[in-house]
């Protein structure tokens, strides 16, 4: 009987993910682009140096939400483009597996997202990031992509496959995300001390992202396999 | 295992939404045997080599593949069963060495058994490094029968393996798969390729509206 | 084997046609009663709230419905999760936590408007981020969801396998998101508490209408889940045997002598 570890299976899929997509750009090319552009436009729109600066933190989360979608739809695009995904399941291939592997591929992609989300803060909002913040501000943006990376897997996975199911995916994503948007936006606005926040305030909703994360994650592990299933 | 058989069907259904694609499926597929399926398109065939994939569930009969309850350890028959179905299941961003090792990393073969399933496909050496987006069809089809022999499958299902190859890739098949029962292997392969699949089969069965027309010899 | 014939006398419908049985006949009609008391109580024999006049009365539905809506999400969760825990689940589970969330999104819609009005009527806005109303749209969307999932088709295991997973994640959810609303809106300490239930003077014949509110609309949902999840029962009944006549058709196509 062939081992199947979860991890090593994971790390077999997480690698061929970010092989692929370290062979054809498409996130760093095209997605990563489009997330800034959203970025200069929240600008546009909000036309308001003082409120955009206050609400940095939020406006960093959202635009990572509108790229999540596409980011996901790109991920199990790859499988179901000549039945990858379908192959795998026949081959017996452990599904915590897949989960795992797919999803710490998305959060490789995601971190990369969310540093350039945040370098554009800084520069188009003039939000600053002291020294002391810094360490809150990755461990929210860790937390939070992983809890995201999770998310999107699971509903990913339900939606790949037939032909019209793409549609679903925001409908059940969101309310998914709602406590990451939240979070996220509350210790990173803390991090920049905008909206009258201090660093220390912002831990707390790191242990909400932290808690979203680890719900997410056993959740995915276990609900993998029958949402993949025929 | 009751009977001893690699394949025990009885009586089995298997439906896609209202459609019953397989309507009472019985037979049966003994060790070693080349069993080819034929039939008019809509027969049930894909179904079939499907089903006995564990891909499809069964709506209502029974059914063992390799002794295990179709019903119930769809899942383990997985691991010992090598399918090739209509497409390819390659990641057209990846060359072929990457698109085969990804295979074999999951089974755990070694890299030295990945390049042996490369050069007896045809596609070794600096073939193997072109980006599977840039082959042809029946380069494309060769990889993925690379991919299935690392697998070392004990039960071989393949749906119309010949299509797209050349007339050396299809002998080189026939090859393999020769190779493979005499290791041990089991082979049903569903195929409208006549003349060359009467050769390579040690049985032939007629499909038709979802069930076996004949078992013939 | 999987066609659930599930139909036991207890709640076998009775020949004259038609889905009813004693019991859910006997809730339906407790539900008629209660509601007409409610609604007589509600109307004309409460008094109107020293605040905010007639429109407290909008109380009588909200508060029930919003509670209903909570009472159809614990009952889809634990169905949801029965279904996933036991060895040899009976469809009637999954039957039970569909039927569930139909009727659901119905009383949640309604907590949602009339929660709307009664903002609109006392504090000028259609729309108010208390937790509570919060929590409730997202339920509501998560259940349009759930409901969009158990649409896409499949045998009856597949869809029930699949929409218990998304029911069970959504119970995981539900509480992270109600968790989180909270602590967002307790950051905005100058925005009080903006729930116009929250300054109501309640006087005994309030209180009971409440209770009997909340009663009236409980008979109403059991009633509509009983027969609804009989609705689906017939459904999955009569494509059993759309089955069936499917494969003696496809039987006879072939034209031959089976082996």
């Amino acid at each position: 009987m062939k081992s199947q570890s979860t991890l090593r299976i994971a790390r077999v899929v997480a690698g061929k993910d970010l092989q692929i997509e370290f062979r054809s750009h498409v996130v760093i090319n095209r997605i990563v682009p489009f997330a800034a552009l959203v970025m200069v436009m929240f600008a546009f729109a909000l036309d308001d140096d003082l409120l955009l600066a206050r609400v940095a933190g939020g406006l960093v989360w959202l635009a990572t939400l509108f790229s999540l979608f596409i980011i996901v739809q790109r991920s199990f695009a790859i499988e179901t483009a000549d039945g990858a995904l379908d192959a795998l399941r026949v081959a017996g291939v452990n599904p915590a597996g897949i989960f795992l592997g797919k999803a710490l591929a998305l959060v490789v992609q995601l971190f990369l997202l969310e540093i350039t989300l945040i370098g554009a803060a800084i520069v188009l909002y003039r939000v600053h990031v002291e020294p002391s913040s810094a360490v809150l501000l990755v461990t929210c943006m860790f937390c939070a992509t992983l809890g995201l990376a999770f998310v999107g897997t699971i509903f990913g996975g339900l939606a790949a496959g037939m032909r019209g199911r793409e549609t679903l995916l925001p409908l059940l994503m969101l309310p998914a995300i709602a406590p990451v948007l939240i979070g996220a936006t509350k210790a990173t606005e803390a991090a920049f001390n905008t909206s009258g926040m201090v660093t220390s305030e912002g831990w707390p909703w790191v242990g909400l992202l932290a808690v979203f994360a680890a719900v997410f994650g056993v959740g995915g592990l276990s609900a993998f396999s029958s949402l993949i299933e025929e | 295992m009751k009977t001893g058989n690699i394949v025990e069907m009885h009586d089995a259904v298997v439906v896609y939404g209202d459609f019953p694609a397989l309507a009472g499926m019985t037979f049966s597929v003994r060790k070693g045997e080349i069993l080819l399926l034929q039939g008019p398109n809509g027969a049930g065939k894909s179904t079939l080599l499907r089903t006995c994939a564990g891909l499809t569930p069964i709506f209502r009969g029974t059914a063992e593949v390799l002794g295990h309850d179709l019903r119930t350890e769809r899942d383990l028959v997985r691991h010992r069963v090598g399918f090739l179905g209509h497409s390819n299941g390659l990641f057209s961003d990846l060359t072929i060495r990457e698109n085969v090792m990804f295979w074999s990393r999951l089974v755990d073969a070694g890299d030295d058994e990945t390049e042996a399933a490369l050069e007896r496909m045809g596609i070794g050496g600096r073939l193997a490094d072109l980006r599977v987006g840039e082959l042809s069809a029946g380069q494309k089809r060769r990889c993925s029968l690379a991919n299935l022999v690392v697998r070392r499958a004990e039960l071989w299902l393949l749906d119309e393996p010949h299509a797209g190859l050349d007339g050396g890739g299809r002998d080189e098949l026939d090859a393999i798969l020769r190779q493979a029962v005499a290791s041990g292997a089991t082979v049903i392969l569903a195929s409208h390729e006549l003349e060359r699949t009467r050769q390579l089969a040690t049985r032939v069965v007629q499909v038709s509206g979802g069930q076996i027309l004949d078992a013939s010899l | 084997m999987y066609g659930d014939n599930d139909m036991n006398h207890d709640s076998t419908p009775d020949a004259v046609g038609g889905v009813a049985t004693t019991t859910s006949r006997t809730i339906g009609v407790l539900a008629i009663v209660a509601m007409t008391w409610v609604l007589v109580s509600g109307l004309f024999l409460t008094p109107a709230d020293i605040n905010q006049g007639d429109a407290v009365r909008i109380m009588y539905v909200h508060v029930p419905t919003a509670w209903i809506a909570y009472l159809a999400f614990i009952v889809t969760g634990a169905a949801s999760l029965a279904w996933l825990l036991k060895k040899s689940p009976s469809l009637a589970f999954d039957r039970v936590a569909g039927a569930s969330a139909e009727v659901g999104v119905l009383f949640m819609a309604m907590t949602l408007i009339s929660g709307s009005l009664w903002g609109r009527l006392t504090w000028g806005t259609f729309w108010v981020w208390d937790p509570r109303l919060t929590t409730t749209a997202f339920l509501f969307v998560t259940y349009i969801g759930y409901l969009a999932v158990r649409g896409l088709g499949g045998s009856p295991q597949q869809r029930a396998q699949r929409s218990a997973v998304i029911a069970s994640l959504a119970v995981l959810e539900i509480p992270l998101v109600h968790f989180s609303v909270v602590l967002w809106r307790s950051l905005h300490q100058s925005a009080s508490v903006l729930r116009p239930d929250g300054d109501v003077k309640m006087d005994g014949l309030m209180l009971f209408t409440l209770f009997s509110g909340v009663l009236a609309f409980t008979f109403t949902f059991l009633w509509l889940v009983i027969h609804r999840q009989r609705m689906l029962l017939m459904r999955d009944v009569v494509g059993e045997k759309g089955l069936e006549a499917a494969i003696r058709e496809r039987r006879r196509d072939h034209g031959g002598v089976v082996a």
